[in-house]
């Protein structure tokens, strides 16, 4: 088998007595849609922030394209091409929408120790913050602030900032998060479209929407990987239906 | 919108008459409202360098005057040790800021918020304690500088005017360079941090690096504006490092308007002018002062560029 693209190796996070992620291991493949699901407090966004760098795991190791990433910081894991998106929106709100973007394809534009020359004016990152824009239907409200664009629209442009980047592999954290129907139904498409650029880890509690998108799924509770598989195998695997998906309230009454 | 608003036409009126001033004074032979503006030019481009920071890049350093007493300390402990050129005097200033800076900034930024303005807070203090215990350069009295930097002949610091003018130069290239760093892309980086560093970190920015650069070069430009109040006070003591006079500079910036171009520079007129024309009505003066600064904060968010901005939509 080749080399996946994402490999997590036994990862460990403890905070104080509790571990929230206890030996978690999964790979991805190049090209895969990778589904991470489990019930509130199961340890999935402490998960995902060891893969962006956000947050140190206390043992095991992360690999991106066969190299070792565990302990590098945020920024040079963007550099190798990984980009994520926050499950609260965390944008730049007092810029444009296609200042954000532009800022991310900025980053990987060299290094920005340039102190004369216009910005804006940069028809490259410019070009760059529309077509990513335009890929997540945004490119109308290029020129708005982030602090007037609504709710969805900030999630959409939270997706055109990590597609700025070119990355190699999407972290998602709950991109559905707060969206309504019409909106998720948006989302889920957008989603269709560019899991064929690009490789995807989908943090979601949107349950069509993960079965309807991902290759494969991994269930996490308490910190565990309980199950790992197609969408098929998952939704047959009686541990999962008993912890998460038919017993529901057991599980998230912790969380 | 984009053609005339009130800010622009009062900036405009503010900067000729900053331009202007040195013809009233020699026509109506008022001598003390030259050297008046002079410090008001002096401070307002040691707010500009403030602003840099705390405006655009979010870094609430509470320990700028440090510079000044930097800049000023460059040019008097040289004086005295008989280098007078100010081809010398000022890189050297300059030169002195950038160093402390580096040093104060890779420590300082390592925290965040509070604890970043106590951090620069006491360094500043700590550099006020190390000039009072100078003793060759005067300690706690100051030192005397009874020759103002030698330009050879290139400009006369001496003349009132043509001193004027070399500050109202500086103001303005400081002011010119601000604008053109603010809408590079180092520029954005630094805005972006102030905005969210979480999400800068995130799409591939090293935060520190960028924060530590731009520290760097507001420190210089206020060591720019040490160095010429040390010339215009033909004097620098331990005094204008003192926390207060940090405390002056930030009030200039947020009286003005944080974050705007021109803002510092009406912050510390505005600032000045107040407490020349309140300190000679009463001996009470603060006690006007304080209450009226306080209600332009409350009032007008976004200082007095943000009140002027308000005319506009209203």
């Amino acid at each position: 088998m080749a080399e996946p693209l994402l490999r997590v190796e036994k990862l460990v996070r403890r905070f104080g007595g509790i571990v929230a992620t206890d030996h978690v291991s999964l790979d991805v493949a190049a090209g895969e849609l990778h589904a991470i699901i489990g019930p509130n407090g199961a340890g999935k966004t402490t998960l995902i922030s060891q893969l962006t760098g956000h947050l140190e795991p206390h043992s095991g190791s992360v690999s991106l394209g066969g190299r070792d990433i565990t302990y590098l910081p945020a920024y040079r894991r963007c550099a190798l091409g990984l980009a994520r998106s926050f499950q609260i929106t965390s944008l730049l709100l007092d810029f444009t929408a296609a200042d954000n973007v532009a800022l991310a394809a900025q980053a990987h534009a060299g290094h920005s120790f340039r102190f004369f020359a216009n910005a804006r004016k940069e028809k490259g990152l410019r070009d760059a913050a529309h077509a990513a824009l335009d890929r997540v239907g945004l490119l109308h409200r290029a020129d708005v602030v982030v602090s007037k664009l609504s709710h969805g629209e900030r999630r959409e442009l939270e997706l055109a900032v990590a597609l700025a980047s070119k990355p190699k592999l999407l972290l998602l954290d709950e991109p559905m998060a707060g969206l309504g129907v019409t909106e998720s139904q948006r989302m889920v498409k957008l989603l269709q479209e560019l899991r064929k650029e690009v490789s995807i880890v989908l943090v979601e509690h949107d349950m069509p929407a993960v079965f309807a998108l991902a290759d494969r799924i991994t269930v996490l509770v308490y910190g565990r990987v309980i199950a790992s598989g197609d969408p098929a195998a998952i939704r047959a695997n009686d541990e999962v239906k008993r912890a998460y998906l038919g017993d529901q309230h057991v599980v998230t009454h912790h969380g | 919108m984009k053609s005339f608003t009130v800010s622009k036409a009062v900036t405009a009126l503010m900067l000729a008459g900053l331009v202007l001033l040195p013809l009233y004074s020699q026509a109506s032979g008022n001598v003390f409202i030259l050297t008046l503006f002079t410090r008001v030019v002096i401070l307002a481009l040691a707010a500009a360098s403030l602003n840099l920071i705390m405006g655009y890049g979010g870094m609430m350093s509470f320990g700028h005057a440090a510079y000044l007493g930097i800049g000023g300390y460059a040019v008097g402990m040289l004086a005295q040790e008989g280098v007078g050129s100010g081809f010398i005097q000022f890189p050297v200033a300059l030169a002195a800021s950038a160093l402390y800076a580096l040093v104060i900034g890779a420590l300082s930024l390592r925290t965040r918020g509070v604890y970043f303005i106590m951090i620069t807070l006491a360094f500043a203090q700590m550099a006020y304690y190390v000039a009072s215990g100078l003793a060759r350069y005067g300690g706690d009295d100051g030192l005397t500088v009874y020759k103002r930097s030698d330009f050879s002949g290139l400009i006369n610091l001496g003349n009132r005017t043509q001193f004027y003018y070399l500050c109202l130069a500086c103001l303005f290239g400081v002011l010119l360079l601000i604008w053109r760093i603010v809408n590079s892309r180092f520029g954005l980086v630094v805005q972006g941090l102030r905005s969210n560093e979480q999400r800068m970190q995130a799409i591939g920015f090293p935060a520190k690096r960028y924060q530590l650069v731009c520290f760097v070069i507001s420190g210089m430009m206020c060591g720019l504006a040490g160095a010429l109040l040390a010339n215009n006070t033909d004097f620098i003591s331990p005094a204008v490092m003192y926390w207060t006079r940090s405390g002056d500079l930030m009030v200039m910036v947020i009286l003005g308007g944080m974050g705007t171009l021109f803002g510092p520079v009406m912050g510390a007129v505005v600032y000045l002018l107040l407490e020349e024309f309140l300190s000679q009505l009463t001996e009470y003066w603060a006690l006007i002062m304080g209450p009226l600064l306080l209600l332009i904060v409350l009032f007008g968010r976004g200082g007095i560029m943000g009140l002027l901005g308000r005319f506009n939509r209203g």
